[in-house]
């Protein structure tokens, strides 16, 4: 949860760090599917989290000779991939119970649940903030600078929250509708 | 009972001069302290009388700010004491004191002997620059607010006042005593065999074992507290800022020190963070929020306008 916040200010931040969630979710998916048999139950949690940092230290890695300057726009963050609740969650619920080829495609799809949240709301906050999309200048003007700021990532994730609860609500309301009629 | 007090007031005091010798011993026996003088020059001294030749030589001295090691400082003239203690250096601009500066200096020459080649650091007053590291973590460059670090926890925990502060307490406790075993680690294991790319994954392994080793000491040693805070150890493993400042204190080659003041004004300031927004928190339980925005949403607002609040520290200074 933690990215969604500090990272999202340009579509392009989203997007390498969707990327990077990504790759690690499917390898440590396949990993854990692959050797769910000869971990002792007692000790799975631990071993996930070893999985986890192992894949993260590859990809940081790979990220920081490749691309270095995305990297360095991340800074910390890809490296704090590691304490992703929703990966371990995803390996304590599917991987380790599913052959590998389920499992890869549950990571793939969570990995692209998770870039498609970043994506829109760097996309959210980089047109409002500074007009421009993927750094190419879309709106001529700056409407709102202050989506730029760090602190409007909390009300960025806050007024989509809002909306998906509204979207739900007026789902259930005509649901109601349609099961009283 | 008057007895004791004393004891205690001498051991506090003893532990500040500890601090305050750590502050000003150096990197190399030779050179017993180095300290900035005035606005444009170093004042260094050493444990035994320099040679008068080799001190003048201003080749023998390199002098940089340490975030950019190849700009170096000219050195205008090189004053040396008449007991040959001590040296001088100045320097033709003024010094930005608020960095610390590297200086190496080539083959001492003592008595005709040669003590080797020193490289210190001059830093401004150390206990200011510690101060400012604690004050810098808790409230100026606040994990929650300006960096976004720990939200699930966050998010999750300070619904209530109590929940609040025993996450925070135990956060804390947990921070500190994980940042000094993985500085420990990092400085003495880590960086000397060139392991430092295993970096996540020691520090992600060290984070889990001292909460069990901390959860096992508590459980041991103070039943009612475990009682009170065994519950949070668990959660404090998923914060990513357990494992942030570990990283924090590699990239930045913080000492001990430092370390330690950087680890506790982590963990005060998300119990400061924590706090603040449970006491929000439970008053909006009882206001009369739109249904769409009831939960987290709103809290997610409120985190918003607590980091605009925050953003007024940025760019503040102490000492």
């Amino acid at each position: 949860m933690c990215p969604a916040v500090g990272i999202t200010t340009t579509v392009m931040n989203g997007l390498m760090l969707g990327i990077a969630v990504l790759f690690v979710q499917v390898f440590s998916s396949c990993t854990i599917a692959a050797i769910k048999n000869y971990i002792h139950p007692r000790i799975r949690i631990p071993t996930y989290t070893l999985t986890i940092a192992t894949w993260v230290t590859v990809i940081d890695l790979v990220l920081a000779a490749y691309v270095p300057g995305a990297y360095k726009a991340m800074g910390i963050f890809v490296k704090l991939i590691v304490a992703f609740a929703i990966i371990t969650m995803r390996l304590e619920m599917f991987a380790a119970k599913n052959p590998i080829i389920p499992s890869f495609w549950d990571a793939v799809g969570m990995g692209f649940g998770f870039l498609l949240g970043m994506m829109t709301l760097g996309f959210v906050r980089e047109l409002l903030g500074s007009g421009t999309l993927f750094g190419y200048d879309v709106l001529g003007v700056r409407p709102l600078l202050f989506f730029v700021l760090p602190a409007a990532g909390f009300f960025c994730v806050g007024f989509m929250m809002a909306l998906f609860n509204y979207v739900e609500l007026v789902f259930n309301r005509m649901k109601q509708k349609k099961g009283s009629a | 009972m008057k007895e004791s007090r004393i004891y205690r007031w001498l051991l506090l005091a003893l532990l500040f001069w500890g601090l305050l010798l750590s502050g000003c011993a150096t990197e190399h026996r030779f050179i017993k302290k180095i300290t900035f003088k005035g606005s444009n020059s170093i004042f260094i001294i050493f444990a035994g009388p320099v040679d008068e030749a080799w001190a003048k030589e201003m080749g023998n001295y390199a002098v940089y700010e340490k975030p950019d090691p190849d700009i170096l400082l000219t050195i205008t003239n090189i004053i040396v004491s008449p007991d040959r203690m001590s040296v001088t250096l100045l320097f033709d601009g003024e010094l930005n004191q608020l960095q610390p500066h590297i200086v190496t200096i080539k083959e001492i020459m003592s008595e005709g002997k040669s003590q080797g080649t020193g490289v210190v650091t001059a830093k401004k007053l150390y206990f200011g620059y510690l101060l400012s590291i604690l004050i810098g973590a808790m409230i100026i460059k606040n994990f929650v607010f300006t960096k976004y670090l720990g939200l699930c926890v966050f998010f999750g925990t300070s619904q209530k006042k109590s929940t609040a502060i025993g996450m925070g307490v135990t956060f804390t406790i947990v921070a500190v005593f994980s940042a000094m075993m993985s500085w420990f680690l990092y400085q003495y294991v880590l960086k000397p065999y060139r392991l430092d790319f295993l970096q996540i994954v020691v520090f992600i392994g060290l984070v889990s074992l001292s909460v069990q080793a901390v959860d096992t000491i508590l459980r041991k040693l103070n039943p009612l507290l475990f009682k009170a805070f065994g519950v949070f150890l668990v959660l404090v493993i998923a914060n990513c800022i357990i494992l942030a400042v570990p990283l924090i204190l590699a990239g930045n080659e913080y000492n001990a020190w430092e370390s330690l003041m950087l680890a506790l004004g982590a963990g005060v300031g998300f119990l400061i963070a924590l706090f603040l927004m449970s006491s929000v928190r439970e008053k909006l339980e009882l206001a009369n929020v739109p249904p769409t925005y009831r939960g987290l949403p709103i809290a997610f607002i409120v985190a918003g306008l607590f980091a605009l609040a925050f953003m007024g520290f940025s760019g503040m200074s102490i000492f």
